[in-house]
């Protein structure tokens, strides 16, 4: 049987006028199952935000090929729902209506009572029931955050895609968001694709960390499996042998293996 | 007691008085130039300096003697008209070419340099070439309003949609939204305020224009009404006509403001 999502011999290339090429990333192979959880981790400038956007297809690789449910991605769609890092909700909509343009759209075949209940469900996922009506504006950045992976879940998409989702959060925020993304992934199984710099995020939500080599000429470089019993409990985590193990496999990678000059 | 507003109310009085005391100045220094205390006679009615008793212009301002001899309001309103009718025109020619400069590379390369060598041209050098054109003074004026009043909507409207952030139009890629989807359910949210400053600018520029455009056209309408006044060697209800152009100016600059306002989502839901 073929793979849910799979990653062919992906390069990108910018072209850089009177020079060589630019290649960002470059002989990339991977395949994803239905309903896992993977991390990719690496330096800035290792071209993993590159790889999502080829994913969520808003960028073309320029070589190598991208297949979900064995066809060929060709541009964006909400197969593909995207969670961006600054959580991008338009900010003349209600926290409801943001989710509710998300669904009419993608839903159109839902009348209005099964659209309300669909779009209330998914506020109740992320609890902002009492923000439902509050703009954008007027909500905390972790609120933000909610609203826009709620929003990206609505959809149904087969892939989640998460750019640095928590990144620009303050480090309470961030866990309590990590918990709140567990938590949905247990009653709704989801395959996720989470973009990360965060070594701890990527053991905690993970079943494989896919770690980036230093670009330019990107790729994967090794690939670890984290056999870690869900749920999980960051708290006890901390003095589990195998949590221990994946810590310390991807901090060497990082930090020995392809230490980073300038950081 | 309300400090701040004691000095909102007292140190604009200040000023008036200064103002009222260079007017005097000048009056004392220029034959014939009419005194503060004239010209409220002639305003509001009253005995004037020479003993004569005066109707006053403001006291009936809708009278309508005959169709050329009108109260103020209405040459007020025929201005207003004009102004009106060549901003409607230059709203519904200039926002849709303004989305089509904001979303288009190829649109911008094509107009800009038609609006940058057009924007900055004296309305009154266009209204000789309309007058020619049309041989009325009605659309002479409505025209040349509508030829001035465009450039600020254009160029607004077009920063407006080129502000439109990345992030919106990832979402809106995802999401597979049509051409016009994209217009309606992203772009104009977004270029709405901006259009707006841009109706206002143009506004702004339209109750300029009008004045000077009625002068030169005649027949009926405020700008008229000065020149006229001047010919009459009125020279104190000139003074009323640019107190009331300003007056009419400023209000229309509030109303456009609070209308703008109330289509910003920026400004909506604030506590």
């Amino acid at each position: 049987m073929s793979e849910f999502l799979s990653l062919k011999n992906i390069e990108k290339r910018f072209p850089i006028p009177g020079k060589e090429d630019y290649i960002a990333v470059t002989d990339v192979n991977l395949e994803i199952k239905k309903n896992e959880i993977i991390s990719i981790i690496g330096h800035s400038g290792c071209g993993k935000s590159t790889l999502l956007n080829m994913i969520s297809g808003l960028d073309r690789q320029t070589e190598g090929n991208i297949t979900l449910k064995e066809h060929e991605v060709k541009g964006p769609g909400p197969d593909r729902a995207v969670v961006f890092q600054n959580h991008s909700l338009l900010p003349w909509l209600s926290v409801y209506e943001n989710i509710e343009m998300a669904v009419k759209k993608v839903m159109p075949e839902l009348d209005p009572r099964e659209l309300r209940e669909r779009v209330e469900k998914f506020v109740s996922m992320v609890n902002l029931e009492p923000a439902k009506d509050k703009l954008p504006g007027e909500i905390s950045g972790g609120m933000k955050q909610r609203v826009g992976i709620a929003r990206a879940l609505s959809i149904e998409p087969d892939v989640l895609l998460m750019d640095e989702p928590f990144g620009a959060l303050d480090s309470l925020t961030r866990a309590n968001l990590q918990e709140h993304l567990m938590r949905i992934q247990q009653n709704v199984e989801n395959t996720v694709i989470i973009i990360t710099h965060d070594v701890d995020e990527a053991v905690l939500l993970s079943d494989r960390v896919i770690m980036m080599t230093n670009g330019p000429e990107a790729t994967i470089g090794e690939i670890l499996e984290v056999n870690l019993e869900r749920p999980r409990n960051r708290v006890e985590l901390q003095h589990d042998p195998e949590y221990i193990r994946c810590r310390e496999a991807i901090l060497s990678f990082l930090y020995e293996k392809f230490a980073k000059e300038d950081e | 007691m309300n400090f701040e507003l004691v000095k909102k109310i007292i140190l604009p009085l200040l000023v008036f008085v200064a103002i009222l005391g260079v007017w005097m100045g000048i009056a004392n220094v220029v034959e014939d130039f009419p005194t503060p205390a004239n010209t409220y006679v002639s305003a509001f009615g009253g005995v004037n300096a020479e003993g004569d008793e005066v109707e006053g212009v403001l006291a009936d301002p809708f009278y309508i003697e005959n169709e050329d001899d009108k109260g103020v309001f209405w040459q007020i309103l025929e201005s207003l008209k004009r102004v009106f009718g060549g901003f409607a025109l230059a709203l519904i020619f200039g926002i849709p070419l303004g989305l089509l400069v904001g979303m288009s590379k190829n649109a911008q390369y094509a107009f800009d340099p038609f609006i940058q060598i057009f924007k900055p041209v004296s309305p009154l050098a266009w209204l000789p070439l309309l007058l020619f054109i049309f041989q009325d003074i009605n659309m002479t004026a409505i025209s040349t309003i509508f030829i001035t009043s465009i450039w600020p909507i254009i160029i607004n409207t077009a920063l407006g949609v080129r502000s439109v952030s990345e992030d919106y139009m990832n979402v809106a890629k995802v999401l597979r939204f049509t051409p016009l989807e994209k217009v309606v359910q992203i772009i104009l949210p977004v270029a709405v305020p901006y259009i707006f400053t841009g109706m206002r600018l143009s506004l702004g520029i339209a109750w300029l224009v009008i004045v000077a455009a009625e002068m030169l056209t005649g027949g009926i309408g405020i700008g008229f009404w000065i020149w006229d006044e001047y010919n009459n060697l009125a020279y104190d209800n000139i003074i009323i006509g640019i107190i009331l152009v300003g007056l009419v100016g400023f209000i229309l600059d509030v109303v456009m403001g609070k209308i703008a306002d109330f289509f910003d989502y920026t400004k909506k839901g604030r506590a």
